[in-house]
């Protein structure tokens, strides 16, 4: 059971746009254990919804250009015949979208849906496809689940919506479970419910689950590992203790900075500190900046490369790391899959494609070099 | 003290009629929308107004401003009664209130400069005259609030979110309101272009010294930006007092099972806690359950649930208010333990 469920290499997705060609996703590497949850973070335009949309070749042929390697349970996803693709979709591989309305037809009966993913996949006569379809709608915790397939998506509410999308993700025991944004639009309450459900689910089948998400809190209670991502790229990957409580890079470290915290401490004078946003905008996919991705908006920029170079992803010294991230001299390659510890999880290793993490004793620590400014994006529009 | 309150709600209601119509005539019930709201936002505070989608906080805060009419209660502005208004009055009373919506795409009318958008105000309301003095007022509203006076001349679709929510910003500012509402204005946002809007938003509210209504489900931000948070629940508010308290010691068990919800950026944290996960949906707006309307979900309900529509009354810190029967009569806590987090599945 080393093998890992996908192991993802040097992806990379070019667009053709009516703007230019845009780098949406440049050379990204994972790998998904069985079991295991992956937190793909990272905000609009960083290139964490096509990354996994390329992975299931979701994306437009005529303006996408794949590259690399994906290989679920050891074949690749990328090289697959659209007939064989078909075949992984489900068994092999669930998705499960962020907008249960648009991603539901609102003319077929919940029971149509769930039937039709059923016996596309396998020879099931039509009752047993419904039976199977109730026991599933029973397992996401929808009530009254035979009455339930006779009903449209419009009579359900969002939260049992999403339940149903999950029941469809799961008929048919995928190895792999997809989450694209899929408790962003439910409520706080009802997204608690949701991630319970994904993760009693997953303890029992020993699915892995790539969850993708811009909430760091959320992150913080399913993920086992999370790679964060800014402008196309991976830029800091580990486990989630290692990237949300000791982050290496400026960027994540931004985020998490400029999410106000219900546990934030009051300040001395009873008010809660000014949060540290990062200035400016995310970059367009059309038009990354030379060097570093990150460098227009970085708050630390110590290093002479960071505008000329892409620094790749180097491990993170465990001691160095608390003390005020310390890159060791050890560089792995971009290309090299995550997957080198697999089985191994306390040793994952913490990686972050910064420079400044190099020797910034002269600059002091990038930890407090958060910029106090509001962040007013200079010179306004672009 | 009365001359402390801005905005003063008093057994506010917005139904709305809904189904039947067509072709089978009407025969439909009422939705809820607000059903029986008392609230007094003070002058020169932040209050957050949370709850979860269907509450009823946006109808509340259109409500306040007479963007929807109110149908029973009483709304005052400043001293005059907003539900009485003539034209004349309601135009100068939504000068003195601004409002910041969800959406900086479908806010903002995409055929006009922001020039044009930001100084409409100004004119309808006289405010400056000519042309001249309404271009350098539209350059101020735009330093403020931190763009480049240069980019007047451009339209929407050349900002991005966050700076089209700061063109939101100005244009709401352009009437020199005492009050400005702000519903789900950072929603649309990504994380780190909230962080830098609610930063303005705090710091714009202490230096014009402006009375701030901010809407939103996000009680997270709340907390941040708020003085005093009030908690709304199918129409009602359940719960209100200063942020510190209900943040960190809820009265009424919905706040306490939306903050125990509220996932949090800290692993070792997030992984002790224990959620009070609600089980069902919210009911709908059209069949409040009788009695205390969150009785159908709550993990502690017991007899006088059922039948007794909680009100308002002091618990836990002061100044904090909640509805709910636990906290009995004025001063009298009941103690009361859950019999489990599995209430009633309230789910059609």
């Amino acid at each position: 059971m080393n093998q890992p469920v996908l192991a993802v290499e040097d992806l990379r997705v070019r667009l053709r746009t009516p703007r230019g060609p845009a780098d949406v996703v440049n050379g990204l590497s994972y790998t998904v254990g069985a079991g295991e949850t992956v937190a793909v973070v990272g905000e609009s335009g960083s290139g964490k919804s096509v990354s996994v949309l390329a992975l299931l070749g979701l994306l437009p042929a005529r303006v996408a250009t794949v590259t690399g390697t994906a290989r679920l349970q050891g074949e690749d996803l990328l090289a697959m015949s659209p007939d064989r693709l078909r075949e992984v979709r489900g068994p092999g591989a669930g998705m499960v979208f962020q907008d249960p309305m648009t991603s539901l037809n609102p003319v077929l009966t919940i029971g149509r849906q769930l039937v039709e993913g059923i016996r596309a996949h396998g020879d099931v006569s039509k009752p047993a496809a419904r039976a199977r379809a109730a026991d599933l709608l029973r397992e996401v915790g929808l009530p009254d689940p035979d009455r339930a397939l006779d009903r449209y998506p419009h009579e359900l509410s969002g939260g049992m919506r999403q339940r149903v999308v999950i029941a469809i993700a799961l008929s048919n025991s995928p190895s792999l479970l997809i989450a694209d944004e899929a408790t962003t639009a439910l409520d706080v309450t009802v997204q608690a419910q949701i991630i319970d459900l994904v993760e009693k689910l997953q303890d029992e089948h020993g699915t892995g689950v790539i969850w993708i998400t811009h909430d760091l809190g959320v992150v913080a209670g399913i993920a086992d590992r999370v790679l964060v991502m800014y402008g196309g790229r991976c830029v800091e990957d580990g486990t989630v203790d290692d990237v949300l409580e000791r982050p290496a890079h400026p960027y994540t470290r931004g985020l998490l900075g400029s999410l106000p915290d219900l546990a934030a401490p009051v300040g001395p004078d009873g008010e809660v500190p000014e949060l540290t946003a990062v200035p400016g905008l995310p970059p367009p996919p059309t038009d990354l900046p030379p060097g570093c991705v990150f460098w227009p908006r970085c708050p630390v920029r110590s290093d002479p490369r960071c505008e000329d170079e892409q620094p790749p992803l180097a491990i993170v010294s465990r001691a160095a790391a608390g003390a005020g991230a310390t890159a060791s001299g050890t560089t792995v390659s971009g290309a090299t899959p995550s997957g080198a510890h697999e089985g191994d999880r306390a040793h994952l290793p913490h990686r972050a494609a910064t420079w400044c993490a190099e020797g910034t004793s002269g600059t002091g620590s990038p930890a407090v070099a958060g910029t106090s400014g509001t962040g007013s994006p200079s010179g306004g529009a672009r | 003290m009365t001359d402390d309150v801005l905005v003063s709600a008093r057994g506010l209601e917005v139904h709305f009629p809904v189904g039947g119509g067509g072709l089978r005539g009407r025969a439909g019930g009422l939705l809820r929308a607000v059903d029986g709201v008392d609230l007094d936002i003070l002058r020169g505070e932040t209050l957050g107004l949370v709850g979860e989608s269907g509450c009823g906080k946006s109808t509340l805060g259109n409500a306040l401003l007479r963007l929807v009419p109110p149908t029973g209660g009483t709304v005052t502005f400043d001293g005059t009664d907003v539900t009485s208004l003539d034209r004349r009055g309601l135009k100068e009373m939504r000068r003195r209130a601004g409002m910041v919506f969800q959406d900086p795409f479908a806010s903002l009318d995409p055929r006009r400069t922001v020039a044009q958008t930001v100084s409409e105000p100004l004119e309808v309301h006289g405010l400056r005259s000519g042309k001249r003095e309404r271009a350098g007022r539209v350059g101020e509203l735009l330093e403020l609030v931190g763009l480049d006076p240069a980019v007047a001349g451009r339209y929407p679709h050349e900002f991005s979110g966050g700076q089209r929510q700061r063109v939101g910003l100005a244009r709401a500012l352009a009437g020199e309101p005492d009050l400005l509402v702000c519903d789900e204005a950072i929603a649309s946002l990504d994380v780190s272009v909230q962080a830098q809007v609610l930063n303005l938003l705090r710091r714009l509210q202490r230096q014009l010294g402006l009375t701030l209504l901010f809407i939103s489900h996000d009680l997270s931000a709340v907390r941040h930006i708020s003085d005093r948070i009030a908690v709304m629940y199918l129409g009602r508010v359940v719960e209100i007092g200063p942020a510190a308290a209900v943040g960190s010691d809820p009265q009424m068990p919905y706040t306490q099972a939306l903050l125990s919800a509220v996932p949090v950026p800290h692993p070792a944290q997030e992984r002790a806690r224990r959620r009070i996960v609600l089980t069902g949906d919210v009911p709908s707006p059209s069949a409040v359950p009788s009695g205390c309307r969150f009785r159908t979900r709550c993990p502690y309900v017991f007899e006088p649930c059922d039948d007794v529509d909680p009100a308002l009354q002091p618990a836990g810190a002061p100044g904090q208010l909640a509805a709910c029967h636990l906290h009995g009569v004025v001063g009298t806590p009941v103690t009361k333990t859950p019999e489990g987090v599995t209430a009633e599945p309230s789910s059609r």
